[in-house]
């Protein structure tokens, strides 16, 4: 009973927040009620048993995910304003489609049920009195070892992906460049010092004074004709 | 076995599948909440496949939920690095003005 009108409640919010995420007027709003919608789904994902995932939906998206949106939408300076023109009027053909998909998604749950030997070909039954991140790691490390590295593949290549795309080679920063520095000839001489000689004794060394820009050499043209 | 029926768990799933295609046709000149109702859509996703994993009693679901979450995670990265990159280069986030590879 009680688990009943837990499940409505996270349930009722997370609907409502959800339809507050698409239709908030200000895209902070926006994420704040991404954050409620997915705390309460992680409630319901704790309805359901799947304990481990709950925490690793607060942890990953509202740690995660959501902040790094609540960042973008702060440091990008946009009329957001401008941004909703139209708005009413997409309203009624995405009410229209979404209320299609949705009729679609009923039909065909309506229509369903599962085989009868659905039980008998399950790949990782549940296993009794294993709490549930215990038997997810059971699993997660053995038999599907190459999901777990396909996983950390994605993510490096996600963190590689994003480094690249926003880091900006800056300009006025002034950086070692060794081959630069190797490479240069005709400033740099090698001298023998003797031992115990200071800067008194030998002089300082001058670079060479710089060539004097070539000049440049003017083509009389006659009216200006090229 | 779920304490909720898996009907109840599959409503709430379509629900939110359905509001986030909703999000992505009300806002179609915002980048920033379409990528948000992305992340609805593949949260509705990841909802159905634990709401099976529970009724049926096998740990798989719960698996390729964990999967999930993480492309979307990596999905989010990405795309709020090219929405930066875009911004620095036209200064809006208008959908409709990215029209350059048109011709």
């Amino acid at each position: 009973m009680i688990v009943a009108a837990a499940f409505y409640l996270f349930a009722a919010i997370l609907i409502a927040s959800a339809f507050m995420v698409v239709t908030s007027r200000n895209p902070v709003h926006s994420v704040l009620f991404l954050i409620l919608a997915f705390f309460n789904a992680a409630g319901l994902f704790l309805i359901a048993g799947a304990e481990f995932l709950a925490m690793i939906l607060v942890i990953v998206y509202v740690g995660a995910v959501a902040v790094l949106f609540l960042f973008v939408v702060m440091m990008l300076d946009v009329d957001f304003t401008a941004l909703r023109q139209g708005f009413q009027s997409y309203a009624p053909i995405g009410a229209i489609i979404g209320g299609i998909l949705f009729f679609e998604l009923v039909f065909a749950f309506a229509s369903w049920s599962f085989a009868e030997d659905a039980a008998g070909l399950r790949l990782n039954p549940t296993p009794e009195g294993v709490e549930n991140t215990r038997a997810l790691g059971r699993i997660l490390y053995t038999d599907h070892v190459f999901l777990f590295q396909l996983a950390g593949l994605i993510l490096l290549v996600a963190m590689i992906g994003a480094i690249v795309l926003t880091l900006r080679g800056r300009t006025t920063s002034k950086r070692q460049d060794i081959a630069e520095q190797v490479a240069r000839s005709g400033s740099v001489n090698l001298r023998q010092v003797a031992n115990g000689a200071g800067l008194r004794d030998i002089g300082i060394e001058r670079p060479p004074a710089a060539p004097a820009p070539k000049r440049v050499e003017h083509h009389g043209h006659e009216g200006g004709q090229h | 076995m779920l304490a909720i029926g898996l009907a109840h768990y599959l409503t709430v799933g379509a629900i939110l599948f359905v509001l986030g295609i909703l999000g992505i046709f009300l806002n179609r000149k915002n980048v920033i909440v379409i990528l948000m109702s992305v992340e609805l859509i593949l949260l509705s996703v990841t909802l159905n496949l634990v709401a099976f994993s529970a009724q049926l009693g096998d740990l798989t679901g719960q698996v390729f939920a964990m999967l999930i979450l993480t492309v979307a995670a990596a999905e989010a990265a990405i795309g709020l690095a090219i929405l930066v990159a875009y911004f620095r280069n036209r200064g809006t986030i208008e959908v409709e003005d990215a029209s350059t590879l048109k011709g």
